[in-house]
Order: C-alpha cells, then sequence, then structure tokens
C-alpha cells in the first residue's frame, strides 16, 4: 500500500460508525498520522485502537467515550471533550487543549490523559495500576466532586490554573472510595471536602521527583513553564487503609 | 440495541408500568421572545441519536400561536373515535370552543400508525367561572386536563397552556418532528427529548414532554423518590395517571411556582437540595433556612439521577440531581440560551457560543424572557410578577 504520510478527515456530518471505520481502515493500512477536522460529537473515537506510532489530531468538540480501551495511539483535541473521554484506556495519551466533562478516565489502566481546562465529576473513578501499567490524569484547571472516588491505583494531578480563586480547586467527596493510587493536588484541600478513606499529606522527595516528572511532559505538551507550575505548594491525597471495606464486609 | 429482545407480549406499556430511561434534552431559548422555526432543535436533538432508540420522542413550542394566544391551547391524542365524541362533550360544558382542527401532520415512511391528534382553542365559559368563584381559570384548566387523560378512556391532553404546544409519540425525535411540520412553526423557546426507554414497549401518551397549563418537562434520568412525590402531590389533587417521573416534576413545579409562587431558584434547591452535611457547614442564617425548606418540602424532594429541561411561557431551567449523575452542558450566545445532555448538540446549531459550560449538580440554569419583552407578550398579564424580579444570576463555572 502506498499511503501518504497524512491521512485527513473531514467529519462533518458523518456518522460515527463510519468515522471510526474510516480511523480503522487507514489504521490498517500502515497510517501513521491521521487529523479529523469539524468533529462534533462523534462518539467512540479511537475505541480499542492499537499502535504505539499512531497519532490522531482532532479539531472540534469529541464526543463520549473516546478513546475507551485504547492501547498505545495519541489522541490531541483541538476543542472540549465530553464525557467518558479514556474508559477502561490501556496505554496511549490524550491531550485536551480545552475543557472534558464527566468521568474521565474511567476504569484506566495505563497511559495518560492530560487536560488543559476544567473537568467534570467522577474524574479517574476507579483507575488502577498494575506492575508497569501506570495510569496518569493531569488536570490544568479544577475538578467538580468525586475526584478518583474508588481509585484503586494509578496519579491524578490537578494544577488549579487560570482559576481567579472562586473555585475550589477539587469538589467535594474527593477520594471516596480511594484504596490505592495518589492525587497531587496544587493548593488546599479542606477535609470536609474529602472521602472518608483518604488523608492530605506533605509531598516527600519521592513525590516530588514523580511530580516534576510528569508536570514537565505536561507542561511542554501546553507550552507552560514547568517551573512556574511546581513552585506552588501541592498536597497529596492517599488512603490510610488498603482496605476501606474490610471492617463491613470481612469478618 | 434492544431492538432484538424487544417484542409487544413480552412488555407491558409504561402507562401501566413506571419507567426509568436514559434519553437526551435539549432546550434553546431567546431571552428577547424572538422566535425562530423548529428546524435548530430538530437539528440539535438529532445530533444525540444515540441517546434514543425510537421508541419516544417529542417537542414543546413556545410562542407558536400568535393569533390565538388569548385561549387555552390543547393537543389532545385520541385512540378511538369514541374518546374524541366524549372529550368534545366535555370540553363543550366548560369551554367555548373559539377553534378546532387535526393537528397538521406529513406522512413519513418511519411512522406508520399515529393516533388522532386534534387541536382546539378554548375559553373558558363565564357561567362556569360564575358558578364557582374560588376556583380560576388556571385550575380550571387543570382540573379538565386531569378529567380527560384520567378519565376518558382512550383520550389524553399532551398539553394545555397559551400559545404554546407539545408535540410527540413514538419514533426517533427527528421523525417525530418531520412527522409533525414543526420546521413550520416560529418559536422562542423550543424544548427536545429523544427517549430511551429500557424496560417497556413505548407508546404516544408517554412520550416527553409532558405538559400541563404551559409547563413542559423533558427529563433523562429516573426519580426513585416517584411514590413519595406521588403521594405528596395528591394532597393537592394532582393525580398521576400518567405514572411517569416526568408527571410528578411537572406538576411539583406548576404546585411550588404557580400555587406557592416560590421563586425557581429556590425550587431548585427543593427538588436538588443540598445534602444535610452541606447544609450544616453554611452560616447561621442560610443554614436555617435551607433546614426549613428542606423539613417543608422533604416530600417534594427528588431523589435519583436526572437531568431535566422544564420550561414555561416566560423561562427555561435545567436542573440536574444533587450527585450530577445525568449530564446537562449549557451555552449563551447573544440572546439565546442553550441547554442540552451533550455540548455537540449545542454547537450543531450554535458553533461558536459566548460561553460554553457544565452546570454543578443541582445548580440551576435559567433562561428569562427580558423584562422589557413582557410588555410586548399577550402573556405578561398572567406572568407572576415576583419570579421576575431577581436579577438574572451567573451562572456557575
Amino acid at each position: 500500500m502506498n499511503a501518504a504520510k497524512v491521512v485527513n478527515i473531514n467529519a462533518q456530518g458523518i456518522y460515527y460508525r463510519e468515522l471510526n471505520e474510516s480511523i480503522h481502515q487507514a489504521v490498517r493500512n500502515g497510517q501513521k498520522e491521521i487529523i479529523l477536522e469539524q468533529v462534533n460529537g462523534q462518539r467512540y473515537i479511537a475505541d480499542g485502537l492499537s499502535g504505539k506510532d499512531v497519532k490522531i489530531t482532532i479539531h472540534g468538540t469529541a464526543g463520549n467515550d473516546l478513546a475507551a480501551f485504547m492501547d498505545g495511539p495519541t489522541i490531541e483535541i483541538f476543542g472540549n471533550a465530553q464525557d467518558g473521554i479514556g474508559n477502561t484506556m490501556n496505554a496511549g495519551k490524550i491531550i485536551v487543549h480545552g475543557d472534558a466533562g464527566d468521568i474521565v478516565g474511567h476504569s484506566m489502566r495505563g497511559g495518560k490523559i492530560f487536560i488543559q481546562g476544567n473537568v467534570g465529576y467522577r474524574v479517574g473513578i476507579h483507575m488502577k495500576a498494575y506492575q508497569d501499567l501506570y495510569p496518569v490524569i493531569i488536570v490544568g484547571g479544577c475538578a467538580q466532586d468525586y475526584l478518583g472516588e474508588y481509585m484503586a491505583g494509578g496519579l491524578i494531578i490537578v494544577l488549579g490554573m487560570n482559576n481567579n480563586g472562586s473555585w475550589p480547586i477539587v469538589g467535594d467527596y474527593c477520594g471516596t472510595g480511594m484504596h490505592g493510587g495518589v492525587m497531587y493536588i496544587r493548593g488546599e484541600v479542606k477535609d470536609f471536602q474529602l472521602g472518608k478513606e483518604v488523608k492530605i499529606f506533605e509531598l516527600d522527595s519521592k513525590d516530588k521527583k514523580n511530580l516534576e516528572l510528569y508536570v514537565r511532559e505536561y507542561a511542554q505538551d501546553f507550552s507552560l513553564n514547568a517551573e512556574e507550575i511546581i513552585k506552588e505548594r501541592f498536597f497529596k491525597l492517599i488512603p490510610y487503609t488498603h482496605r476501606p471495606y474490610g471492617k463491613l464486609y470481612a469478618y | 440495541m434492544m431492538e432484538g429482545l424487544m417484542s409487544e407480549q413480552m412488555y407491558i406499556a409504561d402507562k401501566d408500568y413506571r419507567v426509568p430511561s436514559g434519553c437526551g434534552v435539549s432546550g434553546i431559548m431567546n431571552e428577547a421572545g424572538e422566535r425562530f422555526s423548529g428546524e435548530a432543535i430538530m437539528c440539535s436533538i438529532a445530533l444525540m441519536r444515540e441517546r434514543s432508540n425510537g421508541l419516544g420522542g417529542g417537542f414543546a413550542a413556545y410562542g407558536i400561536y400568535p393569533d390565538l394566544a388569548d385561549y387555552y391551547a390543547f393537543h389532545l391524542m385520541y385512540e378511538t373515535d369514541e374518546a374524541k365524541r366524549q372529550t368534545d362533550e366535555y370540553l363543550r360544558a366548560y369551554y367555548t370552543i373559539m377553534h378546532d382542527e387535526p393537528i397538521p401532520t406529513r406522512k413519513i415512511k418511519v411512522i406508520s400508525q399515529s393516533p388522532l391528534l386534534w387541536r382546539y382553542f378554548l375559553k373558558p365559559r363565564e357561567d362556569v367561572l360564575a358558578k364557582n368563584p374560588r376556583l380560576s381559570e388556571q385550575d380550571l384548566v387543570v382540573q379538565t386536563a386531569m378529567y380527560i387523560s384520567g378519565k376518558i378512556k382512550d383520550a389524553l391532553v399532551a398539553s394545555s397552556g397559551k400559545n404554546m404546544g407539545i408535540f410527540k409519540g413514538v419514533g426517533f425525535p427527528e421523525d417525530i418532528g418531520e412527522f409533525y411540520r414543526l420546521e413550520e412553526y416560529r418559536g422562542y423557546i423550543w424544548t427536545a427529548h429523544g427517549r430511551f426507554p429500557t424496560n417497556s414497549v413505548a407508546w404516544w401518551g408517554g412520550a416527553h414532554p409532558f405538559g400541563l397549563l404551559d409547563w413542559s418537562v423533558v427529563h433523562n434520568g429516573e426519580i426513585s423518590s416517584y411514590g413519595i412525590n406521588r403521594r405528596y402531590l395528591q394532597n393537592f389533587n394532582y393525580s398521576c395517571s400518567f405514572f411517569t417521573d416526568t408527571e410528578v416534576i411537572t406538576y411539583l413545579f406548576d404546585l411550588l411556582i404557580r400555587k406557592h409562587e416560590l421563586p425557581f431558584e429556590i425550587v431548585a434547591k427543593i427538588l436538588a437540595a443540598p445534602l444535610w452535611a452541606d447544609i450544616e457547614r453554611m452560616p447561621e442564617e442560610e443554614k436555617e433556612f435551607y433546614q426549613s425548606l428542606r423539613i417543608v418540602y422533604g416530600s417534594a424532594l427528588l431523589n435519583g439521577p436526572f437531568g431535566v429541561i422544564v420550561a414555561n411561557s416566560q423561562t427555561m431551567l435545567g436542573l440536574n440531581d444533587r450527585l450530577k449523575l445525568r449530564p446537562l452542558v449549557a451555552a449563551r450566545w447573544g440572546d439565546f440560551i442553550y441547554i442540552a445532555s451533550e455540548e455537540s448538540a449545542i454547537r450543531q446549531i450554535c458553533p461558536q457560543p459566548d460561553r460554553v459550560w457544565m452546570p454543578r449538580a443541582g445548580e440551576p440554569i435559567l433562561g428569562r424572557m427580558r423584562r422589557n419583552n413582557l410588555a410586548k407578550d399577550p402573556l405578561s398579564q398572567e406572568a407572576t410578577a415576583e419570579v421576575f424580579e431577581a436579577g438574572r444570576e451567573e451562572e456557575g463555572l
């Protein structure tokens, strides 16, 4: 197959099934770079797609469940993303130059989701990590309630940037049911905002190294100054028990 | 998705069994009262086709009958001619029928059968009102709608407000819109619903929006407090004959806003009340207020996941449940306010809004007819003043 280097697809008015079939077909044909123009709400883009070196650029509003079960590709969105992006994602990266909706990274198992703006409710719900699979979500703005609900592993960083202080950096019930993984929050979190299973700690040197590693990559993706971000005070949220329901159900 | 599994024999109609559903909703309002064609709302709801399954769709439209704006527009659905005969007779006893006609429809392939669809423009009879001095015109209309839908077999009132109408049926919403020729109407508020019923067959009367007087409600979700809400409403003579969540939401708005004269902002805090833990942290005065609200109106609390768009002739309101278990997105562009289950459904008809945001759980999104336009509006005298006194508040994040 004598494929062109870049495939351009105008998604305007195209039904999601047809659009996703075109994407999968292009990847099967060995295409490495796909540019989608005029996307508006098409669901399931790049779901189940494999290939570490595949890059998809989206212009418009990405629909629900983008990159569900995705295993390797990079998706860069110039616009907002709707609900459920990175659902059960395995590997790869999603970069959103805008806001994202509810349940970002639902049950995410690996890869990275970097969001420039704000996110909705229940972001990182039931994220998990295993051996070298380590999912990371970074939110540039603020997050709503139930951040990291039932979180079992991986990393969530919330930067609270472009916030005039009128909005809490994370919502209430943060980390409810959390029993693994860690969150770094750039700013103060009040005790009442936390789920019963979570406690606030200072970052230790290992945390700081980990934070810096990912913030540098994030800053590069959005052309930001990493030092400016890191110099602010961060707080660490972790569960103080690995078995929050042990007392409830085990005897 | 479920088509293969559904059969009329296996499932009972939701008039006999209450139905939770996962659906799509959309609403557009021009706050200056400028009217626009139904094409926009059809285009918006059609984009969320995946949120419906072809088992119900509908629209509410405000400002569509300017020449007959003084009369109550009743949209009726009849399964039999006998139902129409009985209804006509009942209506004549209480109203002068100023005009009546079939609701115009067009034949389209995907909608093979429909009930008899008829609209009436009604003026309450002076002698009826004189005989019952304690009965307001609006109370009479409520009684009429409840009687016809509840007591006359095979007859249902789809809507009963002035200068508005509800158009609904079994099908995908865009097909229902085409069937009712909605592109030929012009209104200043349009709301739409695409239905995805999960455990019953669909029927024309059970489609959304639900309406009473000039109220209309479209709803995505499930009200698990249905039984409590229904019993509460029965105390105020609302009989829930449709057995749907949407019906109780409509009656709660009618009770709290029309009868109890509460502002929309407070009603939102009754239906999607702050949690007790949140109230506990409020400053003393606020705390006392919210505690009282929860105590007095506890039975009006809507529990369970929902995203609703409620409208009347002056207002469009979007509201999520207090835990944000269903999606809603809002946008503003000039005089327009948009509310939809998905951002793309807004951008499809308004690609570059001035502002797009996701409202917080339990925070109402309010679109209101501007005060200076009320004078021009034929309904202005009926508008309850205090609802419009409050300035337009800045919405959340």
